[in-house]
């Protein structure tokens, strides 16, 4: 039995300054299985795989590799001894092609590269490869799912033995997840690879892994065989006793009236080429309408040509009926407001405090003014406490500086700035990426909230689930244009996935 | 007829020549820009190597008497200024363009002070190759009268294009400049690697400056430069990050510059002041094409968009 064991952490520890990032942390490795590494974000999931690859040194713990304790103190010493990487933030340099992003990452390069060599050599290991691409494509012109099988492959020729893949699938349509999974799944069956996979998908758990541990604030909480578990355990397991706050129940509305259009717009990108191509989409009152896809269809130019952040080539948008153009005066107008993604760079101001960005789109209110235009700093701080209270914000105080707050913290701050005052017209996007569970329930259950009350809610989302849990109805884009329209109902995550991906 | 033939040759002889004798520390600084920037960081402070190159030269050259010895003097002072300026730029938080800045103004007013005492004395210049000897025409003869170190910088522009595709180390270059994710994950040191690409980059404008007191103008003053080094960023930009390109664009921009000297010569003296602007109008015009936001930008290492 003992002989399976392919790598062993035992006891790991890990300080960062005064934080505890991991404690008596301990994973073992079956050979030629799929490994999946469970816990929220900050749970000490990457900090422990880094200790793995040589990124840190652990302050305390063994890690043992086939029967032997190592010291790994770098990544090109993880990968001598056949560990293996693949990055959520991939590694490939966008503007090289594929050829030369494999053949670089070589450890052992030749003082002189004959190139012609080095591609026929790799053009005869590609046949034995689980995915097939042409190598002298540029990698920026690669979808997320093809960089992915690029930097899988790239480690694969690099002889990993132990691959560790962190949140492969955070970046990829179903149907490409299933397939890279998929393939990866047989890699270890054929008896060639063991692979660690970092991930917070319990469907991906179930299906591909045999084995799975848990994380949790730093702390080893369990590990069990995949056919033991089920995806309740799984969660209690994760997030341990704190209570997750139940999402409101969806109110059913009697009239609906559109509060956004909009009809034919066409936004450029940087590039000034077309990134939304002839958008039409109406939300009524009292209803979330999704919008599904894969990051860079045209999502983010769409919500900065709502929030007014660019320029509309053609097209209108409405509210109410009337043409709606973003300034001061038509959003207190028309209550429409918009949450970009990345709260703390796109909705905040870093620098002031809480109780000032509460009121940042409504300072100069009468209810926060003397005599018209001397701020009332005692009415914002009053202001800031209601707020903080209600939206369970955790922050020292309503004078902290926003940027000191966690990611869910800041993106209650936000919600509570914008959802405090009456709000018809909601464009939000990206909402809950990167936060723990907890903040999620706490998000979206506002969200929901808000929708009850009536409010219209554009909600633009990379994460499939999101869509499916919030949405009255949704609408997949594909290359900035709608390509398919359903509800969460009647959804099949296979045509989803087709339609996410262009086909 | 003819005469006019005769002065329209001659003002394309005069103009090639110029650009072959102005071009040459162009070249220098642009390749060494060049590298610099293959590694994702920007150098600013080129002008300040070039100035500091010219008196070093100049100085070793008076006091030595060889100029090929003034040359390397020179290169070494380089080499100290791109040091400087690779520690300097180390440091978390720094802005690689506001130290180019300051050691910009540094190494010039390091090169005024110690250069002084070289203002008068003739130094021994760098020999010139006569490689229009054959013609009977003095303005043939001056056009192709090349100094060896243009020749030293053609085929460095494509010794340098190797290096960046075929070697593992000009490779290693390439991979900080375009990403330090990558390079991290490659384990390939981003702080060595920067730390010569600008030493060596700072070494080939120190080059350019030893041609300028050397052989073209052929003296030390504190008004030698007249921006070579500044306008060597702008010229990069429009190389596309290409050494062979570069090596072009230098010959352009010296072209350009040897306008208004070429017309004057043939007797067209309306509008010379606006013929010399030509380099500054160039590097203007340049600028504006490449940052219009439009455009995309082909060829610029990833690191330096960040």
């Amino acid at each position: 039995m003992n002989q399976d064991i392919v790598l062993e952490a035992i006891d790991i520890g890990k300080v960062f300054g005064d934080v505890l990032a991991l404690q008596g942390v301990g994973l073992k490795l079956q050979a030629n299985s799929v490994h999946a590494l469970l816990g929220e974000n900050g749970a000490g999931k990457s900090t422990l795989v880094k200790c793995l690859m040589g990124y840190y040194r652990p302050d305390s713990g063994q890690i043992i590799l086939r029967q032997k304790e190592q010291v790994i103190d770098s990544p090109q010493q993880a990968a001598r001894l056949g560990l293996g990487m693949v990055y959520q933030h991939f590694t490939l340099i966008p503007n090289m092609t594929i050829a030369e992003n494999i053949v670089l990452s070589r450890p052992s390069l030749p003082a002189v590269i004959d190139w012609s060599k080095e591609i026929r050599a790799l053009q005869s290991r590609m046949a034995d490869m689980p995915f097939q691409f042409d190598l002298q494509r540029k990698v920026r012109d690669l979808s997320a799912g093809e960089k992915q099988k690029v930097e899988i492959t790239k480690q694969l020729l690099l002889d990993a033995e132990i691959l560790i893949l962190d949140e492969p699938t955070s970046v990829l349509t179903p149907t490409e997840a299933d397939e890279v999974l998929e393939k990866i799944h047989q890699l270890t069956r054929s008896g060639s690879l063991t692979v660690l996979m970092i991930t917070h998908k319990f469907r991906e758990v179930m299906r591909y892994a045999d084995q799975v541990t848990v994380l949790r604030k730093g702390r080893f909480v369990g590990a069990a065989d995949v056919t033991q578990v089920n995806p309740q355990m799984l969660s209690d397991m994760m997030v341990g006793g704190e209570s997750i706050s139940k999402p409101p129940a969806r109110e059913a509305h009697a009239s609906f009236q559109a509060r956004l259009k909009i009809s034919g717009l066409q936004v450029n990108n940087d590039q000034g080429l077309p990134a939304v191509k002839g958008l039409e989409l109406e939300v009524n009152e009292g209803e979330i309408v999704g919008i599904a896809g894969v990051s860079g269809n045209g999502q983010k130019q769409l919500v900065e040509a709502l929030s007014g952040q660019r320029e509309v080539t053609s097209g209108n948008i409405f509210a109410h009926g009337e043409i709606f153009v973003s300034n001061q005066r038509s959003i207190d107008k028309h209550k429409f407001y918009c949450l970009p993604e990345e709260p703390l760079k796109n909705a905040c101001v870093g620098n002031l405090s809480v109780a000032e960005n509460l009121v940042l789109r409504r300072f100069n209110h009468p209810a926060f003014v003397y005599w018209r235009w001397l701020l009332n700093r005692s009415a914002i701080r009053r202001n800031a406490e209601k707020l903080i209270a209600q939206y369970k914000v955790r922050t020292s105080g309503p004078d902290q500086a926003v940027s000191a707050l966690s990611g869910g913290n800041i993106q209650r701050v936000v919600l509570a700035r914008e959802l405090a005052q009456e709000v018809s017209v909601l464009v939000i996007s990206n909402p809950c990426f990167g936060l723990d569970f907890k903040a999620v329930a706490d998000i979206r259950g506002q969200l929901l909230a808000a929708r009850n009350r009536g409010t219209a809610i554009l909600l633009l989302s990379e994460d499939l689930d999101e869509i499916l849990e919030l949405s009255d109805r949704f609408h997949v884009i594909s290359g900035g244009e709608l390509v398919y329209q359903t509800t969460p109902a009647q959804a099949d995550l296979n045509t989803i996935g087709q339609y996410m991906a262009g086909h | 007829m003819s005469g006019q033939d005769i002065g329209l040759w001659s003002v394309l002889i005069a103009v090639l020549g110029g650009a072959i004798r102005v071009g040459t520390p162009f070249i220098f600084v642009s390749l060494g820009e060049c590298l610099t920037e293959k590694s994702g960081r920007i150098n600013l402070g080129l002008e300040g190597n070039l100035v500091m190159g010219a008196m070093v030269g100049y100085a070793t050259s008076y006091l030595s008497g060889s100029p090929w010895l003034g040359v390397l003097a020179a290169a070494g002072s380089g080499c100290c200024l791109g040091l400087l300026h690779a520690l300097l730029c180390q440091h978390k938080r720094v802005n690689d363009i506001a130290v180019g800045i300051a050691m910009m103004l540094f190494a010039s007013g390091l090169a005024f002070f110690y250069g002084k005492p070289f203002i008068q004395p003739s130094a021994p210049r760098l020999p010139s190759i006569g490689f229009g000897n054959w013609s009977d025409s003095p303005v043939v003869r001056a056009a192709l009268d090349i100094n060896a170190l243009f020749f030293i910088g053609v085929i460095l522009a494509p010794v340098m294009a190797w290096f960046l595709m075929r070697t593992r180390w000009g490779n290693s270059v390439r991979v900080v400049g375009e990403s330090s994710d990558a390079a991290l994950a490659m384990g390939i040191s981003i702080h060595r690697v920067r730390l010569l690409s600008t030493v060596a980059g700072g070494a080939f404008a120190g080059i350019g400056g030893a041609y300028l007191s050397l052989y073209y103008p052929g003296s030390w003053s504190e008004g030698l430069s007249s921006g070579q080094g500044l306008m060597a960023v702008a010229l990069v930009i429009f190389a596309r990050w290409n050494p062979i390109y570069c090596l072009y664009a230098s010959l352009l921009f010296g072209a350009a510059a040897a306008l208004g000297p070429a017309l004057q010569s043939v007797g067209i003296h309306s509008g010379y002041y606006l013929f010399n602007a030509a380099p500054y109008i160039l590097t203007l015009a340049i600028m504006i094409i490449s940052s219009d936001r439009k455009g995309t930008l082909g060829g610029m290492p990833g690191e330096l968009s960040k």
